[in-house]
């Protein structure tokens, strides 16, 4: 789960990580007041949850309250990479000596955190990385050990000279460690964390990722989730429990298993057609589920044909095959419908669907195949 | 022979109570295997198909000799049963359940390398040894005794590509799904070594997904370790950017863990990649020679 600046921000501070202040501003009748409050020059900022905010315009510097109204109106509403803008953040003007980049990110390959600084921050890491390796110092903490002061110090030695700086980033990526571990990170990222004109260390951006794994434990972080940034169909499979993803298609698939999901999708694109989505229906057998995962791909308007794939382990076929009809009986297909049913009961699940005409087949390839054919010919 | 588990381990169950844990108890001993305690605080002194159920998992070694364990625990208390199994000298875990917290999961696998142990999954279907030994979920139907490995992330999909083996009269002599999740316990090239090393796996199906570099570290480990042939499917060709696609583990993230650099890696390593599932037999017959 992503959650945006401000609320990162907010975090930051629950840990004692310094950063640059702020208001919030969700409706434009608040402008004038977060102004009053903050003070000239200042930063509007667009928070949306996605990256590049700053290219797409959704981040201005402003020096007078004629600038700022400006730039208030121009950005809440604006349409950044899909997502409509609703809040802004108006941040204070920081003196900024220098940009750097503090991040730690749960490392796959040696499942780890790991710590990744630089002292050319402000842009994206993945450019650094790319471009200039060398100036990125990468630092891996076993868990088991824990954020130790030399860890501490020798991320701060690659950073910066000055013993001052030194002390206060050393403290700050030690904190930031800390909240990582806490809160269930995947990601937490300080870029640009700045050093001002003063010498002081203050993060003037934040973006945290959370394990969604472990919100259950983290009810705080949880009531962060902003249901507007998300897809409304996503939201609605995630309530009921599938696995859902709107993609572009017009294919509409329906399966069992993440893995068998997404090698479906591959399937509609190799025989000429694409996905309308990923769905995974999960391991259970529980025809309700069935019932919205049908709901959910009939609503969007681009599936011209539907695929069911269950390879039945865990999952019954005659369960699903269940389901299936009480989703028909509910609301009547507009679409064409392919089903490919085999393994656990596949023949009593093939004998429910054949009374209400519907011939299931068995082999993956073929059902693919005629669910590309259907699309194609509507 | 065939690798991880065979007609000798002596299972135990974790969460043997639980409607997961019991239905799959009754099919395991249906298949056959040794499945010679069960664990759930609080229940010990009753049985589970036969099977004792103890308070912990230190008694249940204790008592039944188990030297390996399965876990069908809810996600939220799965890893400290996988860290009590350790401490009680399990030799192997294999974790069923789905939902864990990584970070969770990260700590575990830490302390199971200092112990020198071995885990595999979590969120995974389990481990077979076909007409040996079945520890986990899958339907034990679809397999066959023979001389196949099979390694696989997923679930159903493995299940698919071990149908279309056993229709092509190609049967296993182990198929391991390892997981869908970020961090998990056993990797591809654990797997991969250990077939290796078993004279009676001829060759191997690799089934990959999108998600992290583990495919592109065993297409390294294939080209400088192995003899046996390795033919490989790897899925999400057609997924998304930054979206996880149902396993916590499937995402691309930072234009890393594409399906097109994991194919790129296992080819320039001489390992055939399919199109599609079903011609994973054609391509490990022609490797087969």
């Amino acid at each position: 789960m992503k959650v945006h600046e401000y609320q990162a921000k907010e975090l930051f501070r629950e840990f004692g990580i310094p950063t640059s202040r702020g208001v919030l501003v969700e409706a434009p009748e608040r402008a004038a007041g977060a102004l009053e409050e903050v003070g000239l020059p200042c930063v509007v900022k667009s928070q949306v949850l996605v990256g590049g905010r700053g290219k797409a315009g959704g981040v201005r510097f402003v020096r007078s309250a004629e600038e700022y109204h400006r730039a208030v109106d121009e950005i809440l509403g604006m349409d950044i990479k899909g997502l409509t803008v609703e809040r802004l953040l108006i941040d204070e003007a920081v003196d900024i000596k220098q940009e750097l980049y503090l991040g730690v990110v749960l490392d796959r390959s040696t499942k780890q955190p790991r710590f990744m600084v630089s002292a050319a921050g402000g842009v994206e890491i993945e450019v650094v990385a790319a471009e200039t390796p060398d100036k990125i110092f990468s630092m891996a903490i076993n868990p088991l050990v824990g954020f130790k002061g030399y860890h501490g110090r020798r991320l701060a030695a690659f950073l910066h000279e000055d013993p001052a700086v030194r002390k206060q980033l050393a403290k700050v990526l030690a904190k930031l460690y800390e909240l990582f571990m806490a809160k269930d990170c995947s990601l937490a990222e300080i870029n640009p964390c700045v050093i001002t004109g003063a010498g002081e260390v203050t993060a003037i951006d934040a973006k945290l990722n959370f394990d969604d794994n472990a919100l259950f434990r983290h009810p705080d972080v949880a009531a962060l989730r902003d249901m507007t940034a998300e897809d409304p169909l996503e939201v609605k499979a995630k309530e009921a429990g599938l696995s859902y993803v709107n993609l572009d298609g017009s294919v509409g698939c329906l399966v069992n298993g993440a893995g068998l999901a997404m090698t479906t999708m591959d399937l509609i694109k190799h025989f000429g057609a694409e996905p309308a989505n990923f769905l995974d229906v999960g391991g259970s057998s529980n025809p309700q589920k069935v019932l919205t995962a049908m709901e959910i791909i009939t609503s969007d308007d681009n599936v011209k044909s539907i695929l069911l794939n269950i390879f039945g382990g865990i999952t019954r076929c005659d369960d699903i095959a269940n389901g299936l009809i009480q989703a028909l009986e509910q609301r009547p297909l507009e679409v064409p419908l392919v089903v490919r049913l085999t393994g656990t009961n596949e023949d009593e699940g093939r004998a429910i669907l054949r009374k209400a005409g519907i011939e299931a087949g068995t082999d993956f390839d073929q059902a693919v195949q005629q669910a590309v054919n259907a699309a194609r010919g509507a | 022979m065939s690798i991880f588990v065979d007609e000798n381990t002596r299972l135990v169950v974790q969460g043997v109570t639980g409607r997961d844990g019991s239905f799959h108890t009754e099919q395991m001993l249906e298949y056959g295997t040794r499945v010679v305690a069960g664990v759930t605080p609080g229940k010990g002194g009753q049985k589970v198909h036969g099977v004792p159920v103890f308070d912990s998992v230190a008694e249940a070694v204790e008592v039944t000799g188990a030297d390996t364990s399965v876990i069908y625990v809810p996600a939220r208390f799965a890893a400290e049963a996988m860290l009590e199994a350790a401490d009680a000298g399990i030799g192997l875990c294999i974790a069923i359940s789905e939902g864990l917290p990584t970070l969770d999961v990260m700590r575990v696998y830490h302390y199971y390398k200092a112990k020198g142990l071995r885990f595999s999954g979590p969120n995974s279907p389990g481990i077979i040894s076909p007409g040996k030994a079945k520890v986990g979920i899958m339907p034990a139907h679809i397999h066959k005794p023979g001389h196949i490995g099979v390694v696989s992330r997923s679930g159903t999909l493995t299940y698919e590509v071990v149908w279309s083996l056993t229709n092509a009269g190609m049967g296993q002599s182990t198929c391991i799904g390892i997981g869908g999740d970020p961090i998990i316990g056993t990797s591809f090239i654990d797997c991969l070594a250990a077939f290796e090393a078993d004279p009676d796996t001829h060759g191997v199906v690799m089934i990959g997904e999108i998600g992290g570099t583990d495919e592109e570290a065993a297409a390294e480990f294939i080209a400088a370790e192995m003899k046996t042939p390795v033919v490989s499917f790897i899925a999400g060709r057609t997924a998304p950017k930054g979206k996880r696609m149902g396993h916590a583990g499937a995402i691309i993230a930072g234009g890393k863990g594409t399906a097109e650099s994991k194919r790129e890696a296992l080819e320039a390593a001489g390992v055939p990649v399919a199109d599609l599932p079903s011609q994973l037999p054609g391509l490990l017959k022609a490797k087969l020679g």
